[in-house]
């Protein structure tokens, strides 16, 4: 076989091996740490062949068939290795091996039997994504997409003794679900209107002006539910911020870094299709834009330090969709890359934090820059990226997006955005100023996280900072030209909301309270979220279980009913039957002798 | 010379006393003499029939029919003794294990 084939199958393989080898061999997962040795071997040979075929440049496509028949076969299964697909390979392979070397420490003190489960599931969750990424079609892509979704169900729900845990992995499953919903009918139209899943036949048919099916727009969009669901955008981005229940590092891999931005991902690898659809298209920049700007303004008054970031999360998604939906794809995909650097890092760093200190609450933490110097520097660079300062990865990225969206003159959404740059500033540094900085209320001494911890941070800080250094050195900012007014005016925001931040949470020189009471209705409805949770609440309460309530009521007394009722009718009859059996022979003898007579009557009668 | 209808009419009267019997008998054992009564006003009928159609064909089933007869009261009788054995009893009214 070629390297080009067997190196990416490579890659796919050993996490999958390593997920088989820990889920069969029972002693080897119980025994917790070597159990996480084990998928990290894995994970290290991944990111080795990512790398490879990352630097190499392998470009092509293998497929087997899956579902034969007659011309041709209904479904294949393959790989796609394209530049798209290799970096996100080396993306989630980097990622995936930072943060299990992270969790041998970060969870150091589950028990072994836990962290064994622990690991079988990093290692299944590997495998899903890169198989996702890898997908050729639609079909394959859809499989992986719900392996992924599995595996987050499982990891968030990881300490699943603890009920908030348990109930946002429900959650988080179910709301993906809904998108999901729409995700599989959209193919499956998609399917029956052109009978294939594969990408590249479906590109060709879109270059050859051969998709006018009618309906399109709807499939799109059906297809685009998917993303919604899976990548947190408006109105279904609840379960995002109820992730954080899960481990910190599976906050940072795949609530930040790689599932989360498989919706992200498949929008830009379906951009071609996308492309045929400007009305969906639309729809995706706004409600990308929306979403940001939404998810910024509750992160401005969360005050657990995981659930800022998923805030963040869910707003730089909104980013990159944002991006999709202008029809700078690429741009979009730049920032998933390079987010899923600093976001990482972020929570890594946050969870080096929480491990210190042993509670969430930004309030409750202050002034540990003293305590953990390394952690307050690379969470500083992280923020600094998420903020989009140059020369780090975030700003070439976030100006590619502001321009993507400029371009595309979606005025609404770039305001939306511009704002939202303004907001993320405000909201990171607040959580640096009173985190880091601040009065120090900690009890007890933290410390320093740590070395198997800090080394995946100080990596992710220098990725960050090189990333970006190489792209100011190869010349600002991606394929095409942005505005020269867009830097400074991006910068100039994000500095804006710097010094606000300072003035509120650092200098004080304005009351927090204050201004939270002159903006009191803002305040609230934020703070509240919106009211969104309690709508979902309220929806499954009234609606959904209102509809189970009748449809329990129908079956225990329409379709049981009728049940019961045949069932006594028939034990009532055979009760008075029964007295027809005397058991006595001679009553039978009576009967057969008269019922003779009676038959010989009859028959003479008849005659 | 006495005509068929005679023999039948005194057949269909030995049957009807056998039925009687059968029917009205509380124990076992005179239920069994009633079936053999009904059994031999079949063997009337059927000597009645051979001899008036000049067929031998009824008098051989009739020494079937007696023959016959003997192994069902041998086999009838042992029963009664073996229900006897059980219950002490061999009044039909009170053997009704099989009521419903």
């Amino acid at each position: 076989m070629l390297a080009s084939v067997w190196l990416p199958l490579s890659v796919l393989g050993m996490p999958f091996v390593a997920f088989v080898l820990l889920a069969v061999v029972t002693p080897l997962r119980r025994s917790g740490p070597r159990a996480g040795l084990v998928s990290i071997g894995a994970m290290a040979i991944a990111l080795g062949g990512a790398l490879t075929v990352w630097a190499k440049g392998f470009v092509g496509e293998t497929t087997w068939v899956w579902i034969p028949a007659d011309g041709g076969p209904i479904a294949t299964v393959g790989l796609l290795v394209d530049p798209l697909s290799t970096a996100m390979l080396v993306l989630v392979t980097l990622v995936s091996l930072l943060v299990q070397i992270y969790s041998l420490a970060y969870l150091r003190e589950e028990r072994p039997a836990s962290l064994g489960r622990y690991y079988t599931y990093q290692s299944l969750f590997a495998f899903s994504m890169l198989g996702l990424v890898l997908a050729p079609g639609f079909l394959q892509m859809f499989i992986f997409w719900e392996l992924v979704g599995l595996c987050s169900y499982l990891l968030i729900g990881y300490w699943y003794e603890r009920p908030a845990a348990a109930r946002a992995a429900v959650k988080a499953f179910w709301i993906t679900k809904l998108g999901d919903v729409g995700f599989i009918i959209g193919i499956v139209l998609l399917w029956s209107a052109t009978g294939t899943f594969e990408f590249t036949d479906l590109f060709e048919k879109a270059q050859e002006h051969a998709l006018a099916i009618a309906g399109l727009p709807t499939i799109m969009f059906l297809i685009y539910l998917g993303a919604v669901g899976k990548s947190a955008q408006f109105p279904l981005h609840v379960w995002l911020p109820d992730a954080m229940e899960g481990p910190t590092p599976v906050s940072a891999l795949i609530h930040a870094a790689t599932m989360v931005t498989a919706g992200v991902f498949m929008v830009t690898r379906a951009e071609p299709l996308f492309a045929l659809v400007p009305e969906v298209l639309t729809l995706i920049g706004w409600v990308g834009a929306f979403t940001a700007l939404l998810a910024a303004t509750m992160a401005c008054v969360e005050s657990d330090i995981k659930r800022v970031l998923a805030y963040s999360t869910v707003s730089q998604l909104g980013y990159m969709m944002a991006a999709a939906g202008a029809g700078a794809a690429y741009a979009g995909f730049l920032h998933l890359l390079t987010h899923g650097l600093f976001k990482a890092l972020l929570f890594l760093a946050a969870g080096a934090v929480i491990h210190a200190v042993g509670t969430n609450d930004i309030f409750r933490m202050g002034g540990l820059f003293r305590a953990m110097p390394q952690t307050c520097v690379v969470f500083v660079v992280g923020t600094l990226a998420l903020a989009g300062v140059p020369p780090l990865a975030g700003f070439f990225s976030k100006e590619a997006v502001l321009g993507g969206v400029w371009e595309a003159h979606l005025t609404g959404p770039f305001l939306m955005l511009a704002l939202t740059v303004l907001l993320t500033a405000f909201y990171m540094f607040r959580v640096v100023f009173v985190t880091f900085f601040g009065r120090a209320h900690a009890g007890g001494h933290p410390h320093e996280a740590p070395w198997l911890m800090r080394g995946p941070l100080w990596l992710l800080a220098a990725l960050t900072v090189l990333v970006g250094v190489r792209w100011a050195l190869a010349g600002a900012g991606g394929h095409e030209e942005t505005p020269a007014w867009l830097a400074p005016l991006s910068v100039g925001l994000a500095v804006v909301g710097f010094a606000l931040a300072w003035a509120l949470y650092q200098r004080g020189a304005i009351d927090p309270a204050r201004v939270a009471a002159g903006l009191a209705p803002l305040d609230y409805l934020a703070r509240h979220r919106y009211g969104l949770d309690a709508l979902y609440t309220g929806l499954y309460r009234g609606v959904l279980l209102g509809f189970s309530r009748l449809i329990g009521w129908i079956d225990r007394y329409l379709v049981d009913g009728v049940l019961n009722a045949l069932t006594a009718l028939t034990l009532r009859a055979g009760d008075g039957l029964r007295r027809v059996q005397s058991g006595r022979a001679q009553d039978y003898v009576y009967g057969v002798a008269f019922g003779m007579l009676l038959l010989l009557v009859v028959a003479q009668l008849w005659r | 010379m006495i005509g068929l209808s005679a023999y039948l009419v005194l057949a269909a009267l030995v049957f009807s006393i056998g039925l009687f019997g059968v029917l009205t008998r509380r124990n076992a054992i005179g239920i069994l003499l009633g079936i053999e009564l009904m059994l031999n006003a079949v063997n009337i009928n059927l000597v009645a029939f051979a001899r008036f159609n000049g067929d031998l064909t009824g008098l051989v089933f009739t020494l079937f029919t007696i023959s016959i007869t003997v192994a069902e009261v041998a086999v009838g009788l042992a029963i009664v003794i073996a229900i006897f054995r059980v219950r002490r009893t061999v009044e039909a009214d009170r053997l009704d294990l099989l009521r419903g």
